[in-house]
C-alpha cells in the first residue's frame, strides 16, 4: 500500500511528510529546529502531550499552538522560530 | 453548534470514555470533549504506524459514536463559570453550558531536573512514547529509557516497534523492590500478562534497577548521559534519552471549580466520594485525576462517575472492581518510590522553569510556589507551571498555589466571546 502524504510548508520550506503525523513529528522527519528558550537554547519536545509547551509554533500564522496537538494538514504553514 | 447539554466530560481517555458512554446510556445528552486531535487519551493514544488497540477502538465507538454524544477534538476548556465552561478549539471560542460535569482530565508525567535535561533529545518516557506514536522518527536511533515505574517497559517496546534501538532501561528503584511488586502481580491476572507480553519483546534490552540519569550531554542535542548504579557511574551513548518519574494527576480544572484536593504524595489529586463525586455539586471525577491508578480503575471510575451524573443507579460490582483496582495503585505507589537522591540531581545552574530559564539556584530560597514564581518569573510560562510546579513540589519547595483562568494560553477572541463578565470571578481559588 502507498502511504498517503501531506505537503506543507515549515520555515518556509515546501516539504512532503505522511499523513496522519503529527506537526511536531514533520518539523523532526525534516530536521527543522523547533523554538529557542528566552536565554536562546535550543529546545524541542518534552512530553509529547500538549502540557510543556516546547514544541510550540506559528500554524497559519496563529502564535503558540502546540505541534505535538495538531495533526499536519495539507498547505499548513508551520514556522518555529528555530 | 452545541451550546448546552447535560452532561459535559472533560478527556476521551479511558476514564472519559467510559463516563460518556455511561451517562449517554441513559437517555442523557454528553458532550466529550478532548484537546487532543484523536479520542483514546495517553494510554491508548492513536499510533500513526500501528493504530489502536482493539479494546480502544470498541471503546471510543461505544462513546464517540453514540448517537446522544456530541465528540468535540481538540478542545479545550479555558475557564469555568457557574454551570458554564469556556471552551477554545483550534478555530473558535465558544461557551457550553452544562447540568453536570465529569472530570477524566488525566495525568501528566513526572519530570524532575538534572543537568543537561533542557537538550533537544531529552524527553519524558511517556512523552518519547507519545511522539512516537505520532510518528517521530526513530528508526536506527539509540535510546535510553530511565525513571520509575511500569511505563518505563511500555515506552520501550513503543520505541522499539518504532524501529528504535533501545540500549538500556534504568529504574531507580532497587532490585528487591522491583522484585517484590512483580511478585504481586498473580493477583492483578490483567497486568501479570501483561508484563510478560513486554519482558518477553524486551528481552534482549539491558534491564538496570537502582540506576539514575544523573546528567545529560551534548551540543545541540543530547549525545550521551551519565548513569548511576550498583556497578558505579558509566557513560551512555545515545541519541535520545526518555526520563519519566511516574505519574501526576491533573487537576487544575478540579482546582478551578473549586473541588477539593488531596494530597497524593507530595501532589494533589481530586478528592472523590464513593460514587465519583467531588466536594462541589454536579462536579464528578474519574481516573487518574483522582489519583493514579491505571487503566482498569480508570474504565471503571469513569463508568461510575457516569451513571452518578445522569442520576442513574450504581451497581455494587462497579464499586468493588472499582476497590480492586485501586489496590493495584497502592501497590505500584509502594514498591516504585522514588529514592531521595532523584530529587538531588539538579544542582543550582540546572533549569527549573524552562519557559523563563530559571534556575534552581534562583528558586531554592523560596519556599512558596506563589513567593518564588513573583521573585524570579518561575512557572510564569506558556505552560503555566505545570512541568517547574510538579518537579519544585517533588524537590520539597512546596506544592503549587492555586489556579486562575485561562487554564491554557488562550486567544483574545476567546476571551472576548460574550458572558465572560462572570468568569473573572473566581470565587476565591486565587493562590
Amino acid at each position: 500500500m502507498k502511504m498517503s502524504t501531506v505537503r506543507l510548508t515549515i520555515n518556509g520550506l515546501r516539504v512532503h511528510v505522511p499523513a496522519g503525523i503529527s506537526v511536531a513529528t514533520a518539523i523532526a522527519l525534516v530536521g527543522q529546529p523547533f523554538r529557542h528558550s528566552v536565554t536562546g537554547e535550543p529546545r524541542a519536545p518534552l512530553c509529547g502531550m500538549g502540557v510543556c509547551f516546547e514544541c510550540r509554533v506559528r500554524i497559519d500564522g496563529v502564535a503558540q499552538q502546540r505541534a505535538c496537538q495538531r495533526v499536519v494538514n495539507p498547505g499548513m504553514r508551520v514556522e518555529t522560530d528555530g | 453548534m452545541v451550546d448546552a447539554c447535560d452532561i459535559v466530560v472533560v478527556g476521551a481517555g479511558p476514564a472519559g470514555l467510559a463516563a460518556a458512554e455511561a451517562a449517554a446510556s441513559h437517555g442523557k445528552r454528553v458532550v466529550l470533549i478532548d484537546s487532543q486531535p484523536r479520542a483514546g487519551g495517553q494510554v491508548w493514544r492513536h499510533d500513526a504506524l500501528h493504530g489502536q488497540p482493539r479494546v480502544a477502538m470498541d471503546a471510543i465507538r461505544a462513546a464517540a459514536g453514540n448517537a446522544n454524544v456530541t465528540y468535540l477534538e481538540g478542545t479545550q476548556v479555558v475557564a469555568v463559570e457557574p454551570e458554564r465552561l469556556l471552551l477554545q478549539d483550534a478555530r473558535r471560542g465558544f461557551h457550553l453550558a452544562y447540568g453536570a460535569l465529569v472530570l477524566a482530565t488525566g495525568a501528566r508525567e513526572l519530570l524532575l531536573p538534572f543537568p543537561g535535561w533542557t537538550l533537544p533529545g531529552v524527553t519524558g518516557a511517556g512523552g518519547l512514547q507519545a511522539l512516537a506514536k505520532q510518528g517521530w522518527p526513530l528508526r536506527g536511533k539509540r535510546v535510553l529509557i530511565a525513571g520509575s515505574g511500569p511505563l518505563l517497559f511500555a515506552a520501550a517496546a513503543t520505541a522499539q516497534r518504532h524501529g528504535a534501538h533501545v540500549v538500556g532501561i534504568h529504574e531507580q528503584a532497587g532490585a528487591s523492590a522491583v522484585h517484590r511488586f512483580a511478585a504481586g502481580l498473580w493477583r492483578w491476572p490483567g497486568k501479570l500478562a501483561q508484563a510478560a507480553r513486554l519482558r518477553l519483546e524486551l528481552a534482549r534490552v539491558p534491564y538496570r534497577t537502582g540506576s539514575i540519569v544523573t546528567t545529560a550531554e551534548g551540543d545541540h542535542g543530547v549525545s550521551g548521559a551519565h548513569v548511576r548504579g550498583g556497578q558505579g557511574d558509566e557513560r551512555i551513548e545515545c541519541d535520545l534519552l526518555a526520563v519519566g518519574y511516574g505519574l501526576l494527576p491533573q487537576v487544575e480544572l478540579a482546582q478551578l471549580l473549586g473541588c477539593a484536593l488531596e494530597p497524593e504524595g507530595a501532589h494533589a489529586r481530586v478528592q472523590v466520594g464513593p460514587w465519583q463525586a467531588t466536594s462541589q455539586p454536579r462536579v464528578f471525577a474519574a481516573g487518574e485525576a483522582c489519583g493514579i491508578g491505571g487503566i482498569d480503575c480508570a474504565r471503571v471510575e469513569g463508568h461510575i462517575a457516569g451513571l452518578a451524573a445522569a442520576g442513574a443507579a450504581v451497581p455494587r460490582a462497579l464499586v468493588q472492581r472499582r476497590d480492586r483496582a485501586r489496590a493495584f495503585a497502592a501497590s505500584l505507589r509502594q514498591h516504585f518510590a522514588l529514592r531521595d537522591d532523584v530529587r538531588g540531581l539538579a544542582n543550582d545552574d540546572t533549569t527549573i522553569c524552562r519557559c523563563e530559564d530559571v534556575s534552581l539556584g534562583a528558586v531554592r530560597t523560596h519556599t512558596d510556589a506563589r513567593e518564588a514564581k513573583l521573585a524570579t518569573r518561575c512557572g510564569m510560562g506558556a505552560c503555566q507551571g505545570r512541568i517547574c510546579g510538579g518537579a519544585l513540589a517533588e524537590l520539597g519547595h512546596g506544592p503549587r498555589g492555586g489556579m486562575r483562568p485561562p487554564l491554557f494560553p488562550t486567544r483574545l477572541a476567546t476571551l472576548g466571546e460574550p458572558v465572560l463578565s462572570s468568569v473573572s470571578d473566581t470565587r476565591g481559588y486565587t493562590p
